[in-house]
């Protein structure tokens, strides 16, 4: 893909980055304005329908996903941007629900005309996330020409998380050559933290499951699977675990807290969003990327590494 | 080495502790021992399998069990994907103990494969306790919904 492509876009926050997620909103859109690139909120937009809606009925979810395509288009958009995982996947999804099912087009004609708005139809705006947003509108060149304090001698273990990837057929850009994304082995986070100077280690749970969704209705398996995400980056070398979802990135740290509380399992290894990252890279300071927004606190190893 | 009779307590404890060995006490791990990681990961989806009432399949994929097994678990149940690119993991450490056994990095690769195999055992073992583990989440699938169909799941 031509570099240049997505440098301005259309950016959906979703309600986790105004939340729990918010260190992750700051630090993508810091990175954005060091990147000179443009992200215009969508105006009024709604919850994609999360795992909640989901669960009640994926038809509403669609519906509630194509909302926020519909504005998009209505703004002059083709693409929109969304840095959670969670709100990737479902506007991903309702693209390919509206695009493959009859019933969800219908309901969400029904639905869009009820409440007075566009009806989205499939095809008219393009779902991305932060990480093909850095790489297609800058790539590893722009990361590496604007490095200021490089992350060489940090070592990092990519952890993507599962609806990033999954399941397969809602990301059909995806698995197209190695310069696209894989749904196996994703490598866009790799290439751009490697960009910033950083060591990537052989992190084989990479796209594990962490429990998500579970974290707190089912903690004890939470707690297990991240201490297992945990001891398992450290046993690769991993000074920190590079995250791009707020989901995996609270339960990583919530369950870290935990697994030493309730297991006497203690980890040291850090947790930071990838944002956070490529901005402290770029030269942004620890809070102007979030740092002090995240429950874990990480700033011994950003001192050490000559990041602050 | 003999299947444990409680799969996926004993796998968590084996895995925990080969995870543990440094490299100069993995001197007798061989071939026989890196199969038995792949065995350990059958035993776990052939457990599934079974609470599930399905034969599991003595079927090979790409040349391994275990990527069969997989497959037929994640039919009709696509949340079982959460744990495809860990048993692909699995196998693919498994190549690289017994394709390169005087590899610098052997040790690793054999910590590394506990490790994996560990977490197929938390996952699979959880999602025996609670069926909904990875379903809403990586592969969309509304698990409230027949609640809703049918009222009297409710109660």
């Amino acid at each position: 893909m031509a570099k240049g492509k997505h440098k301005k876009v259309a950016y959906y926050p979703g309600c986790a980055l105004e939340g729990t997620g918010h260190a992750y909103n700051r630090s993508t859109k810091a990175v954005g304005k060091k990147l000179g690139l443009d992200l215009v909120e969508l105006e009024n937009w709604n919850c994609c329908g999360a795992m909640e809606v989901k669960n009640v009925d994926p038809k509403i979810q669609t519906y509630l996903s194509a909302r926020n395509l519909s504005i998009a288009e209505d703004m002059g958009f083709d693409t929109v941007m969304a840095p959670c995982n969670g709100c990737y996947h479902n506007l991903k999804k309702a693209e390919y629900d509206l695009a493959h099912d009859d019933k969800s087009v219908e309901v969400n004609a029904r639905l869009s005309s009820k409440a007075g708005h566009t009806t989205y139809e499939a095809g008219k705006v393009e779902t991305i996330h932060a990480l093909d947003w850095i790489k297609d509108s800058v790539g590893e060149e722009g990361i590496t020409e604007r490095v200021k304090n490089s992350l060489k001698g940090l070592k990092v273990a990519n952890y993507y998380g599962c609806m990033y990837t999954r399941p397969r057929h809602i990301f059909p850009e995806k698995d197209k050559g190695p310069e696209t994304e894989s749904t196996s082995k994703p490598h866009f986070m790799d290439d751009l933290l490697a960009a910033a100077g950083a060591e990537n280690v052989n992190y084989p749970l990479k796209t594990a499951c962490c429990g998500g969704a579970h974290a707190l209705s089912d903690s004890d398996t939470s707690t297990k699977l991240v201490l297992n995400l945990l001891e398992t980056a450290e046993a690769c070398g991993a000074d920190v675990i590079a995250t791009e979802c707020p989901t995996c990135h609270t339960g990583l740290e919530m369950h870290q807290v935990r697994a030493e509380k309730v297991l006497g399992r203690k980890t040291n290894v850090k947790v930071l969003y990838f944002t956070q990252l490529l901005g402290m890279a770029m030269g942004l300071s620890p809070n102007e990327v979030g740092v002090n927004e995240n429950f874990s606190d990480s700033r011994s190893l950003i001192k050490e590494k000559g990041l602050a | 080495m003999d299947r444990p009779e409680a799969p996926f307590a004993d796998i968590v404890t084996f895995a925990d502790g080969l995870s543990r060995r440094a490299d100069a006490e993995l001197g007798d791990f061989g071939e026989l021992e890196a199969l038995a990681l792949l065995e350990y990961g059958e035993t776990i989806l052939c457990t599934w399998l079974e609470a599930h009432e399905t034969v599991p399949t003595e079927n090979k994929s790409e040349g391994f069990r275990l990527l069969a097994l997989h497959k037929q678990a994640a039919r009709g149940n696509p949340s079982f994907n959460a744990c495809r690119e860990t048993c692909r993991e699995l196998v693919y450490h498994y190549n690289l103990i017994v394709l390169e056994p005087n590899d610098v990095d052997r040790g690793q690769r054999i910590r590394m494969a506990a490790m994996i195999l560990k977490h197929l055992a938390l996952f699979v073992g959880g999602k025996l306790e609670e069926s909904g583990l990875g379903d809403f989440c990586c592969s969309s699938r509304p698990i409230r919904q027949a609640e809703l169909l049918d009222p009297r799941q409710n109660v």
